[in-house]
């Protein structure tokens, strides 16, 4: 009689294979990218943009942001990408042959999509610290690691859900590019809101991706646009929101069985 | 049944496998078999009725139902990432099998891809990847295996190497269901058939049955056209190629009489006995013309 365990150990393993087998793309590049941001930015603005009445260098404020920037994109981008390409090639099949349940398939996509956002988050900071190296010492890491724990199963969440509506790479891409990338541009990475118009302030109140950098920040500095605890009550609701959104998609088979 | 749009793809299938068995499914495309099977996987849903793999529905209790069943898909899907040993580890993985190495080795070596076990997926032949696909189904060890158009593209000889695996298994009590267009496998190979068309079951009997049942002749004719009373008899016609069913010898001298009459030549002319692709051929006729009778 065979015994069988759990099975979505397994698919974690598989997500984790897939984006490691690619490194270079999936590790390396974003770092990178995240690297040319901080040179250019903090050269550019460091003596033209004051953050939080001057008590924090622009370079050193960057930093937070372009981590969670990081976190959040390459999160979305793992189980979206992993999904759209399992659907397109047609080997979706031999996950959806298994008993693995709903919630095993969440679990594993949403946990690969966090492992790789956060690694390539580590290797931004690491990276970065060599430029700003005070910010080893950050005042209150549980925050920024609630935080980065809680942005990246979002976004891993939005890449999944993403991943099962889309058909073709072009609809993804412009989930990507009209959806993530703009709310994630527009959440505070590379400036306060405080030295936004009134307008933009308040609709910026309105973007989740906002509390996300902002509570990851208040790890960095223990100073925040809005208290830390508001922020993570925003994220977790949203986080909750998905997870319950994907996990009816998951169980209803939407556009995964026919 | 199970609807896809205005399409009807399935439609009152009601049918047993029994334990053990080597079933066979065959239809032409679009028969339902396709889909058919999908919902045994759960890959489909249907819109109403209900599936049961060893008694387990395969909807309410579809972790029972799908360990209970290995499925090679049609499509020659892989995924790029991984070499052949990886792929097969995996698949158990997700079935929750772990340290199942030895049992990779005899997929393999009775897969002929032992040479190949750390090649990239990408780097098979149409046929070395068809055959990774049995090893996926059969990786958790499943006690119903399923292998839809198992060995289209795969060649003679690997082939056989593979009928005789598939064989060996249903010796050792799995149960086999294969749809397949090579009937002379299905004849080979099943002990009872079930014939679909247009998502219904047109014909269910054991091999033998089909054959005895549907015994007779077949003449296999090439001539520049056909008798106008013949025309009923013709199971296929590509061509000026006719083939015609005979119930008995008489009925060659007079379709002779009829050619001879009409003043048709004849360039061949070829008698055979009934095999499975004239019992698919007579019932598939048969249903087609049911089909499209129009009640008095």
């Amino acid at each position: 009689m065979t015994s069988f365990g759990a099975g979505w150990p397994t698919l974690l393993h598989k997500e984790l294979l897939r984006f490691w087998k690619v490194a270079f793309q999936t590790i390396l590049a974003p770092v990178l990218t995240a690297l040319l941001y901080l040179l250019i930015f903090s050269h550019v603005l460091e003596s033209h943009v004051s953050v939080y009445d001057g008590k924090v260098p622009y370079g050193a404020f960057l930093v937070p942001g372009l981590v969670m920037m990081s976190v959040l994109q390459n999160s979305f981008a793992n189980s979206s990408s992993s999904l759209i390409q399992s659907k397109i090639t047609g080997n979706l099949i031999f996950v959806l042959l298994t008993p693995l349940s709903p919630a095993d398939l969440f679990i594993a996509y949403v946990m690969g999509a966090m492992i790789r956002g956060i690694a390539v988050g580590l290797g931004v900071l690491a990276v970065t610290l060599f430029f700003v190296p005070s910010l080893l010492y950050l005042p209150h890491p549980l925050w920024a690691l609630g935080f980065a724990l809680l942005g990246s199963a979002i976004l891993g969440t939005l890449g999944l859900i993403a991943g099962i509506w889309a058909d073709k790479f072009d609809q993804l891409a412009t989930f990507q590019n009209f959806f993530i990338v703009p709310l994630t541009f527009l959440s505070g990475v590379f400036y306060s809101i405080h030295s936004l118009p009134r307008f933009w302030q308040q609709l910026s109140h309105f973007n989740p991706f906002f509390y996300m950098i902002d509570g990851f920040r208040y790890g960095f500095f223990g100073l925040s646009d809005v208290a830390p605890s508001t922020s993570l009550g925003i994220v977790s609701l949203c986080a909750v929101s998905l997870a319950l959104i994907a996990l009816g998609l998951l169980r209803g088979g939407w556009k995964l069985r026919a | 049944m199970r609807r896809f749009g205005a399409v009807q793809a399935l439609a009152g299938v009601d049918l047993t496998v029994h334990e053990g068995e080597f079933f066979g499914l065959l239809g032409p495309n679009g028969a339902g078999k396709t889909t058919l099977i999908s919902i045994l996987a759960g890959l489909t849903r249907p819109d109403s009725g209900s599936a049961r793999i060893l008694g387990h529905d395969v909807i309410t209790d579809y972790r029972a139902a799908r360990r209970a069943l290995g499925v090679v898909p049609q499509e020659l899907v892989f995924d790029p990432f991984f070499s052949v040993r990886e792929t097969l580890r995996i698949q158990a993985g997700y079935f929750g099998l772990r340290r199942v190495d030895d049992w990779i080795d005899e997929i393999l070596a009775h897969l002929d891809l032992t040479s190949k076990a750390d090649a990239n997926m990408r780097s098979l032949s149409g046929g070395m990847k068809r055959r990774v696909l049995v090893g996926q189904a059969l990786v958790h060890k499943p006690p119903v295996i399923v292998l839809d158009e198992p060995t289209a593209g795969v060649d003679v000889e690997l082939r056989q190497s593979l009928w005789g695996f598939i064989r060996k298994l249903n010796r050792d009590g799995h149960t086999i269901i294969l749809t397949t267009h090579y009937l002379e496998e299905a004849e080979a190979l099943c002990g009872r058939i079930a014939m679909l068309s247009a998502g219904r079951v047109v014909a269910l009997d054991t091999t033998r049955n089909l054959l005895s049942q549907f015994a007779g002749l077949t003449v296999r004719l090439v001539a520049e056209r056909l008798p106008a009373t013949w025309q009923a008899r013709v199971l296929r016609a590509e061509g000026g190629v006719y083939l015609l069913r005979l119930d008995d010898y008489a009925d060659l001298e007079a379709l002779l009489a009829a050619l001879r009459t009409e003043r048709i030549a004849i360039t061949e002319l070829a008698l055979q006995e009934a095999d499975l692709e004239q019992v698919f051929l007579r019932i598939m006729s048969g249903a087609r013309a049911s089909a499209t009778a129009v009640p008095a």
